[in-house]
């Protein structure tokens, strides 16, 4: 049967279409996912983000442990509510899950990681932590929903108590604060400015409620994933998994090299990854032929070999297909997807694709014949 | 919900035929089909005059979520096929039983019709599979 979560009953009511999502019973779109995405886009969205797991880490020597156990530094972090995105690796420098830590104090900290990765992840992160005396809480009596779009925040604004708006509005890109039993974060998946409300379970479906009231409009998963792609965020478990380093995940920029004497988890394996140099490329890739770009397809680069496509689908942003794939090392712009039977042109583009509903690709530059 | 023409056949695939008075046969899919399916956003139709056999491919559909393909129904050739889906494959999602046709076929034999079921009888097995 599955998990649900607080707001089941809501999907249900708004005309969901429920899927089966890591054990958890979410929805995928409440007629139309297209017309999802562009609400998102060009307007406000409200995603349950419920299924995943929100996890409260305190103790003296928390913030020591979390620059062992994280791949980005939380030393960056000195001011309350600032949020760092980053990845847990394991000692082979494999992503266990990418995720957000929020600083809340010198001894506590909130983490934000994946529901289908829940059971891992807190084991590891049990089973790390020992040693540092961290004590670990799991907040399953939390819900989760982002708010996302260009009137986000405005709309979403009108849904909270009055004496925390202002601050609220006044949060900057990655900064998160406590609102009564809200705690608030300009944080999101989808490219667009907006926020993701952490609140008990029990309040959620008041403020859904009033969120749509205010004309936010209900979005699924089906939105959620056609979103970050365009944005070009990763998903865990197509983009990288337990095998698959930052490296050759387009997660560099999350890596904090320096300070160069903090160990942390994967860091060796890193290293020797880093200066082998036959490292793979992440890229975007643009469909120039018809047809759809899928997860797993083979990509062909001429004289340099293999790769595949990890994250495929349709842009409804652009009007055209897109994916991020892990490609051979080496320096070209044109490959080739194999789809059925046949080879389908893409070209490669750098990412983002769409961000803050701009298209930032060059669409129309033809391919070389 | 598109309503369901009384003159259509369909197969257990979710797909429709309708038979034309030239004796070619219409096909697509339902209106079942396109709400599993979601918004379509490609569609890969058949060359004019490929013969087709009963189980072949004839045709992909893709939408935001997934790509499927649509089997012919019965064996012939291609005489016509829905041009209009390749710029606007969601018209298979709002008219799916007008607009959104995908192809039609001179069948090359008999259509066993005790194979296909009619519009009563598809009603009651897509009830059966939603419960």
């Amino acid at each position: 049967m599955g998990s649900s979560t607080p707001l089941f009953d809501k999907h249900i009511e708004a005309g969901a279409r429920i899927v089966d999502f890591g054990g958890w019973n979410m929805p995928l779109h409440y007629g139309s996912q297209k017309q999802e995405h562009h609400a998102v886009r060009q307007n406000a969205g409200v995603f349950d983000v419920s299924h995943m797991t929100i996890v409260d880490l305190s103790g003296g020597r928390v913030r020591e442990f979390l620059r062992y156990l994280l791949a980005n530094d939380v030393a960056k972090l000195t001011e309350y509510g600032k949020a760092l995105y980053t990845c847990m690796l394991n000692a082979e420098a494999g992503v266990i899950d990418d995720l957000l830590v929020y600083y809340i104090s010198a001894t506590q900290f909130r983490l934000i990681v994946n529901a289908a990765t829940r059971d891992k992840d807190l084991a590891w992160i049990r089973d790390q932590g020992q040693a540092f005396g961290v004590t670990v809480d799991e907040r399953a009596d939390l819900a989760m929903v982002a708010v996302q779009g260009p009137n986000a925040r405005d709309l979403a604004a009108r849904c909270i108590a009055a004496q925390h708006r202002d601050s609220a509005l006044a949060l900057r890109s990655f900064h998160g604060m406590q609102a009564g039993d809200l705690f608030i974060a300009r944080t999101g998946y989808t490219g667009e400015d907006g926020w993701e409300i952490c609140l008990p379970g029990v309040a959620a479906p008041a403020l859904w409620d009033n969120l749509l009231a205010a004309g936010v409009v209900p979005c699924g998963l089906g939105a959620r994933d056609t979103l970050r792609l365009e944005a070009a965020m990763n998903l865990y478990g197509s983009d990288m998994d337990d095998v698959i380093s930052p490296l050759e995940a387009g997660l560099e920029w999350t890596i904090a090299w320096e300070p160069d004497e903090r160990d942390f988890i994967g860091r060796a394996a890193l290293q020797a990854l880093r200066d082998s140099g036959s490292r793979r490329r992440f890229v975007g890739l643009l469909l120039e032929d018809r047809g759809v770009l899928r997860n797993h397809q083979k990509v062909i680069v001429d004289g340099f070999g293999e790769g595949e496509i990890t994250s495929g689908g349709y842009s409804p942003t652009i009007g055209k297909s897109i994916a991020l794939a892990r490609l051979p090392a080496g320096d070209y712009d044109h490959a080739q997807v194999v789809v059925r039977d046949k080879l389908l042109n893409v070209r490669i583009v750098s990412t983002p694709f769409v961000r803050n509903g701009q298209i930032r690709i060059d669409v129309e530059e033809k391919h070389d014949e | 919900m598109s309503e369901m023409p009384g003159d259509l056949l369909f197969t257990a695939e979710h797909e429709w035929l309708r038979r034309e008075e030239d004796g070619s046969v219409t096909i697509g899919i339902t209106d079942h089909a396109q709400g599993a399916l979601g918004d379509l956003v490609y569609v890969e139709l058949p060359e004019l005059e490929q013969d087709l056999e009963n189980g072949g491919e004839m045709a992909v559909v893709e939408s935001v979520k997934a790509a499927s393909d649509v089997y012919a129904p019965i064996a012939g050739t291609v005489v016509a096929v829905n041009e209009v889906l390749a710029d606007d494959p969601e018209k298979i999602n709002t008219d799916p039983y007008g607009d959104g046709w995908i192809v039609r076929i001179q069948p090359s034999g008999r259509i066993d019709e005790g194979a296909l079921m009619s519009p009563d009888a598809y009603q009651q097995f897509v009830d059966e599979l939603d419960e």
